[in-house]
């Protein structure tokens, strides 16, 4: 009896772990509400959302988070003309060309790229991208958006890669066979067949890569600057949502202050926009598998 | 791109195309491959000659070849310790129920679709959670003890995933010796799956803690201190970390301190280095033991 109990207990506490899950997604949603919603007792929602001027540092104050939203995507949309592209390209290689041995090798290594720390592609973003692109472009500012943005994209790429090579191998082998049947080459079986048939999964991992970019915050606190500028111009600095709240967390604002609670308002934008694709990507992916299962 | 070669073009032509195609994908993925190794040049032709036993050894400084990184190696430990401490137990437990009780209920379902997305939340959303949570409501202050909680809830969802792998690979027929013998269910969990799952649980924290380790973001978030000359000596402490000293040095402009980050950044990336390594040789051994 007391045998059958101890079973009961141990499983009600396993059970208080795994919800401790859906308690952090709780505490996060509660952190952020609680104080946007004392900030926006001080601020219109109306200007947060469509002001195209952020000064909330300064003496006249004003609280548009267009120029931040406008920073992070450029730096994003950069990132991901890179990474989406390049990363597509390695995934349908490693996918439908490599040999075994060569995908052995080159997968861990690609997926290095993802494992370096943020700070370090900063410090690479600044010290080698941007002198060396300044070269080429003369007018570039020491901090812009267009070395992050790359640098960046060098980041997500395995992202890309490696979740869209998951959805190419899972088409059913069926499908390639009845292509080369066909006559096709491999690159027609791969570009006409397997692409169309992975693409919810390969829109998955573009979406995902996309949230990953939106949220990174390192590379651009290091390498885009500090200015929060209202131009989709990638020469000049600008300041994305993440490298606000790091600015104002690095200086000494007290707490229960406005410009305290400016940084979970932008850090409630920035959850909502990153929680919206990450949900889009996983019912893509789901989506996806129900295709082929 | 030529995608579209019709079905009348020409044998040759195509299969021209498919060499063309095939050599774009490797130039591709030998840029991304070389410019990994064009950072880690770039990094060690920075910060190699910084790297002295007296760099290793000393606290920060106003001056750049005075400076060193003891106290934030020492911070990056005493973090990422308190990490594994806090981060282990719950997600295997939670991975547990997951796996072996949760089966396909309704809830189950809903706790998976909820730590999926959890990882991939950004990193600074949970330094505003650690804010927030652990330096104001459950006034840990700026301490040791708040950065490990707050990295250990960005930790967690990547142990719980890969110990739900690792418990997936243990075969049911290990079970149901099990429960033959008369064993009940948590019996043959705690003596029969999880020993045989811990490589993969191993190396599924090493991964996750060698994420946690690089991580700046939430701890600046949280307000860890980006100067403090002095190591942190208990769990109240206040403290910085290897990524934010480097931070600290790279955000100024002259260049000596830039060198100081590069040699900062090898110092981290050798941290790294051993960490892996460690998760490889754990799986190696434990490998050869377990199974047949």
């Amino acid at each position: 009896m007391s045998l059958r109990r101890g079973e009961r207990a141990i499983e009600v506490l396993l059970f208080l772990c795994a919800l401790a899950s859906v308690g952090t997604t709780a505490g996060i949603i509660a952190v952020l509400a609680v104080e946007t919603f004392a900030f926006f007792g001080e601020v219109s929602i109306v200007e947060f959302l469509t002001g195209t001027e952020w000064t909330p540092l300064f003496a006249t104050k004003h609280f548009g988070v267009l120029p931040l939203l406008l920073g992070t995507t450029v730096v994003s949309v950069i990132a991901l003309v890179v990474a989406v592209p390049t990363g597509l390209l390695s995934a349908i290689y490693l996918s439908e060309y490599a040999p075994e041995r060569v995908r052995r090798v080159v997968k861990p290594v690609l997926e290095i790229l993802a494992g370096v720390p943020t700070v370090v592609y900063g410090y690479f973003a600044l010290t080698f991208v941007t002198p060396l692109l300044q070269q080429w472009l003369p007018g570039l500012s020491g901090f812009n958006a267009l070395s992050p943005g790359i640098v960046m994209g060098l980041m997500i790429l395995p992202l890309v890669s490696s979740l869209s090579e998951d959805a190419m191998r899972a088409v059913p082998r069926g499908l390639r066979e009845g292509a080369y049947a066909l006559g096709a080459t491999r690159m027609q079986t791969a570009l006409q067949v397997v692409v169309p048939a992975a693409f919810s999964g390969i829109t998955a991992a573009v979406i995902l890569a996309a949230s990953r970019a939106i949220g990174e915050t390192m590379i651009v606190a290091i390498a885009a600057g500090q200015q929060p500028r209202f131009t989709a111009n990638p020469f000049v600095p600008i300041e994305t949502m993440t490298a606000y709240i790091v600015q104002v967390s690095l200086g000494d604002t007290p707490q229960g202050t406005l410009e305290y609670r400016t940084i979970f308002a932008v850090g409630m934008l920035l959850f909502l926009m990153t929680f919206a694709l990450n949900l889009l990507s996983s019912w893509l992916r789901a989506r996806f598998r129900e295709e082929y299962n | 791109m030529a995608v579209s070669l019709g079905p009348n073009a020409s044998s040759a032509g195509r299969r021209r195309a498919d060499l063309v195609f095939q050599a774009v994908a490797l130039v591709v993925l030998a840029v991304a491959l070389g410019a990994l190794a064009v950072l880690v040049a770039t990094v060690w032709r920075d910060g190699a000659h910084r790297l002295t036993w007296q760099f290793l050894t000393s606290f920060p400084s106003r001056r750049a070849e005075s400076a060193g990184i003891y106290h934030a190696i020492v911070g990056s430990l005493y973090v990422i310790v308190l990490t594994a401490v806090m981060a282990l137990p719950v997600g295997v437990a939670a991975a547990t129920y997951l796996e072996e009780y949760g089966g396909r209920s309704r809830l189950a379902r809903f706790i998976e679709l909820n730590i999926a997305n959890l990882a991939a939340v950004p990193s600074i959303i949970y330094g505003l959670l650690g804010l927030g949570l652990f330096v104001r409501t459950m006034a840990m202050g700026r301490s040791v003890l708040a950065g490990a909680a707050t990295l250990a809830l960005l930790a967690l969802p990547v142990v719980i995933l890969s110990t739900r792998e690792a418990l997936r690979t243990v075969p049911s027929s290990i079970r149901e010796g099990s429960y033959a013998l008369g064993a009940t269910k948590w019996q043959t969990i705690w003596y029969q799956v999880l020993p045989m799952a811990v490589p993969g649980i191993l190396t599924g924290l090493i991964l996750a803690l060698s994420r946690a380790i690089g991580e700046t973001a939430p701890l600046i978030t949280i307000g860890a201190l980006t100067y403090i000359p002095f190591a942190p000596d208990s769990v109240w402490s206040a403290f910085t970390v290897l990524p934010i000293q480097i931070f600290n040095w790279v955000s100024r402009p002259q260049a000596a301190f830039k060198d100081n980050a590069a040699a900062g950044i090898l110092v981290l990336l050798a941290l790294l280095l051993t960490m892996n390594a460690i998760a490889i040789v754990l799986r190696d051994r434990y490998q050869r033991k377990g199974r047949p």
